[in-house]
């Protein structure tokens, strides 16, 4: 159960090789092995969804993943949303509409939220706001992330669409 | 400087802390690299009530990456300053000592106590280990049903112990032999309210890492209090004040239970300063359910008078209260339910017994509302069975009870915790219900109901009142200082949870040293500031704040008074402006910078200081708090339940709201909405389950069931702003508000829309199993049995 293995994974568009044991979650490598600690644990259990990151362009619990699964995987995660020192529309979105209380499951939200309309740039409001119950907040009642979530759409839309046109 | 227009209080302002945490740069306990850091893990109770036998440790300590394993014997030697936490608020009702070991050493009295502890090289490695201990372990009968628990021939919880009822004690004033006596009409009930827990989205967590150069001992934790936690530390480690450093970094939410001080800190503590390296635990969900505290089980039989108008003439009855297995924090819980109860309306005779009983479960402390959310719940419920009784509308039996606001502020016959006399400080209650009724529709609602009822819909509607109390003294320690560079440093025992205390401190502090928040620097939960209590029962914006106030101005004067000695000019010329003293109405150009001004108040070898008796731009506030600030809210809410199911899907709610004056609109807008958001958890869904072994039966967010997006209705807030005569700015807190109305607004809603059944809510949560029960028993009492 010690031994480790080699991964090489490109996280936020960086190519990395990891060292891991088998049994630890891709959540923990980003954390631990990437020191990208704004992936957060919340339940463990694939329930939550604080640890959502994108593999591979969808939005994934990596608590439910094991990092070995992610061997030659694009990952993301909210530090990838932006270049260095900027936010994402979607990041602005949150400060504006006051989306976020504690921040533990910001990220989680940040990704589920890019990831689905990256995925799919046709995803109506009514379909978005529905992905919301996904994840679990404890701070805002829900109220505000899906103001935010709904504000900074077009713009992740627009921008998936450039993207593969 | 009284707050208007100009002023940074009452605005929304931009959150502090939002750019760090929206970009993954928030720095949560986990988050916080310790080089050649060690891991703990407990082994837990798997037992609600058992006796602790030996167990081989030689094998466990050969595991895998073991480097210490500790049970209640071996942490002995680390803790010189006794093994167990006294962390209960003082009472002289309380019938025994109930203070919790570090580690059991003997008996383990609830499942998920942690019974010993494995330091390992990788997490991993120190769960296997802990699991792989193979500790004796005979099992006691348990204590797991709250109602027989207070009886003489029930099992002890803690087998020492002579019974389990760890307190009685209650409330008591008036003629309530006569008020029942004299009633026009008595409504009599029972209400079962149960068990929950905080969850946060963060667990708790700590880390604890010695300098070997300094002898210090550094200790993060994700804890809402870091004062009580160093103390704790420095008692029982028999350690310095000065030599131990606790720091909460950013809290992945608080919502009570991070406000105790708990065993596994002071044990993963000992082993880092055993063992010269630093330790770190960190709680998962799993754990979180089982031994982080919960809250809210309590079983009230209650009986209500009423004379023919409706007007209350006496409340008495019964509280039973669980306690759970240990005293993590006293009697605060029951004893604000019992306060509680009859405060907004006139209640002219008053008589509950409270019992506070011992289980072996999990410890209760305060989850957000503690103790107020079940007391609103029954008084609610009791005026609604009133409203039936006496004929009236629910709306009106209220109005004709509910204090009024030419009588505030309004002294009750009631004593706050510390002897002090409960004053109902501000608000209109009757103006707050008619808002809320307004907002929903109350008297269209009939044409509504019988139109969605035509077309196979159930729709109803109900309403709760409830006062918050808020701004629990004695005070919060704030310091102001402008440094030598201008930049001004504000420190405080109050300690952000994620709420943004921080945020609204620094309105307030800004408001009188230039109206500028990023020329503040802020340090929360300061324990090097020896006086601190941290955050708890909406506290901070109310008591720090007003300390915050009063230094910030005092900071004021002094920079005025040393730029007036600089400038020649009269102080009252003067005025600050982001970080420089400017003339008023002047267009001279003549100004300092703060830094400037900061530097000339230090002074200098051989002159006298500029302008001032002491040196420096500094000042330390603790304004003392005794009485309450009591919010208030009225919440509708508008419920479609399916007769055939027993769901029930909240369509609105509509919350008419008071705190005073608003520091920050947008975020008490934030706190009242996630308060509603658990309020609608504790109404319809969050239960936690136990089996008759007090065996946990829920243990994770997927048989928990924790509100999301699909479930949230429709919100409309109104806010009044009756400001508090407790504090110079007049604010009230918020935190907890949203969460005590709900259950009871929506258990009256759903009485409504099943009124022609006579179906009664008197559980909360009101799970559809629940409900579908109650609305088969209605039909069969009337003979319908489709």
């Amino acid at each position: 159960m010690s031994d480790k293995t080699d991964i090489t994974l490109t996280v936020n568009g960086t190519e990395r090789t990891i060292s891991c044991v088998p049994r630890k979650t891709l959540a923990d490598a980003l954390r631990e092995d990437c020191r990208l600690t704004g992936t957060h644990v919340g339940c463990e259990h694939g329930v939550c969804g604080a640890c959502t990151v994108m593999v591979n362009g969808a939005p994934v619990r990596s608590c439910l993943m094991f990092a070995v699964q992610a061997e030659g995987a694009e990952v993301r995660t909210v530090e990838g949303l932006a270049p260095e020192g900027g936010l994402s529309e979607l990041q602005q979105a949150f400060i504006d509409n006051h989306a976020l209380q504690c921040g533990f499951c910001t990220p989680g939200f940040l990704m589920l939220i890019t990831g689905a309309l990256e995925k799919d740039p046709g995803m109506s409001d009514e379909d978005l706001t529905e992905v919301l119950s996904s994840n679990l907040c404890r701070c805002t009642g829900y109220r505000n992330i899906v103001r935010a979530a709904l504000a900074a759409a077009p713009a992740i839309r627009a921008r998936a669409r450039e993207a593969a046109a | 400087m009284t707050p208007d227009d100009t002023t940074l209080v009452g605005r929304s302002v931009p959150r502090r802390e939002d750019r760090a945490l929206v970009a993954g740069q928030g720095r949560y306990l986990d988050d916080i690299a310790s080089p050649g850091g060690l891991h703990a893990a407990f082994l837990r109770s798997p037992y609600a009530h058992a006796t602790i036998g030996g167990a081989d440790l030689d094998d466990i300590r050969a595991m895998p990456g073991v480097v210490a394993v500790y049970t209640a014997k071996e942490l002995a030697a680390l803790l010189p300053g006794g093994q167990r936490l006294a962390t209960g608020l003082p009472s002289s009702s309380i019938a025994f000592a109930l203070d919790r070991p570090i580690l059991p050493e003997a008996e383990a009295v609830y499942v998920g106590e942690a019974l010993a502890m494995v330091v390992a090289v990788t997490r991993a490695e120190a769960e296997d280990a802990a699991e792989a201990i193979d500790l004796d372990l005979d099992p006691l009968d348990p204590v797991a049903d709250l109602e027989s628990a207070a009886r003489d021939d029930a099992p002890k919880a803690h087998a020492h112990l002579p019974h389990n009822r760890l307190a009685s004690f209650g409330f008591d004033y008036g003629d309530i032999g006569a008020a029942f006596d004299g009633a026009a009409h008595v409504v009599s009930r029972r209400f079962r309210i149960d068990r929950g827990g905080a969850h946060s989205m963060e667990g708790r967590g700590v880390l604890a890492a010695p300098d070997a150069m300094t002898g210090r001992l550094s200790v993060w934790s994700s804890t809402q209090t870091p004062h009580a936690l160093k103390r704790h530390i420095c008692t029982l480690l028999a350690r310095d004040e000065g030599d131990v450093d606790v720091t909460a970094p950013d809290l992945g939410g608080g919502f009570g239970p991070k406000l105790v001080t708990y065993p596994e800190e002071i044990a993963v503590a000992a082993a880092a300063q055993a063992l010269g390296r630093p330790v770190r635990w960190v709680e998962d969900r799993r754990e979180h359910f089982l031994a982080a505290c919960q809250e809210r089980e309590q079983l009230w039989t209650v009986e209500m008078a009423f004379d023919a108008g409706g007007r209350i003439l006496g409340l008495r009855g019964t509280l039973l209260h669980d306690h759970g297995a240990w005293t993590a924090r006293g009697l605060n819980v029951p004893y604000a339910s019992g306060m509680m109860l009859p405060l907004m309306y006139d209640v002219p005779a008053y008589d509950l017994n409270i019992v506070v009983t011992v289980t072996n479960k999990t410890p209760v402390t305060p989850v957000r509302g503690a103790g107020q959310p079940q007391a609103t719940y029954v008084m609610e419920r009791l005026l609604d069975a009133g409203a039936r009784v006496c004929g009236l509308d629910r709306a009106e039996i209220r109005r004709r009870n509910l204090v009024t606001p030419d009588r505030m502020p309004c002294p009750r016959p009631l004593k706050l915790r510390s002897g002090e006399p409960v004053v109902l400080d501000s608000g209109d209650y009757p103006e707050t219900q008619r808002k809320a009724l307004d907002g929903i529709g109350w008297d269209g609602f009939e044409t509504r109901r019988a139109e969605a009822r035509s077309r196979g819909k159930r729709l109803g509607v109900g309403l709760a009142n409830y006062v918050e109390g808020t701004g629990r003294g004695p005070y919060e320690t704030v310091s102001v200082r402008i440094a030598r560079d201008g930049r001004v440093k504000v420190n405080t025992g109050a300690a952000a949870m994620g709420q943004g205390v921080g945020t609204a401190l620094a309105q307030i502090v800004a408001d009188h040293l230039g109206r500028a928040p990023a020329t503040i620097d802020l340090t929360l939960g300061d324990t090097r500031e020896p006086y601190g209590f941290g955050g708890f029962n909406s506290r901070q914006t109310v008591v720090a704040g007003a300390s915050a106030d009063a230094a910030a101005r005092i900071v004021r004067g002094k920079v005025l008074q040393v730029a007036s000695h600089l400038l020649g000019l009269p102080g009252d010329a003067l005025d600050i402006e982001a970080d420089r003293v400017v003339v008023r109405g002047s267009n001279s150009g003549q100004s300092l910078s703060l830094a400037e001004i900061a530097t000339a108040s230090e002074g200098l070898p051989g002159y006298r200081l500029p302008g001032i008796e002491t040196p420096g731009l500094q000042a330390t506030e603790r304004v003392l708090v005794e009485g309450m600030a009591f919010a208030n809210g009225a919440l509708a809410a508008e419920v479609e339940v399916d007769e055939a199911t027993g769901a029930v899907r909240v369509a609105r709610l509509f919350l008419a709201h008071d705190c005073g004056r608003m520091v920050n609109p947008q975020m008490v807008d934030g706190q009242i909405m996630g308060g509603l958001a658990h309020g609608l958890g504790n109404a319809l869904y969050e239960k936690m389950s136990f089996d008759d072994e007090a065996q946990p039966l829920t243990g994770s967010l997927a048989d928990y069931l924790l509100v999301s997006s699909a479930e949230m209705p429709v919100i409309e807030i109104a806010h009044s702003e009756s400001l508090s005569p407790q504090n110079a700015l007049g604010v009230k807190g918020v935190g907890e508000s949203g969460v005590i109305p709900t259950a009871a607004a929506i258990a009256s809603a759903v009485e409504h829309a099943l009124e022609d059944l006579g179906v009664e809510i008197a559980e909360a949560p009101l799970t559809p199993q629940a409900l579908h029960a109650a609305i088969r028993a209605a039909k069969a009492a009337k003979g319908d049995t489709t």
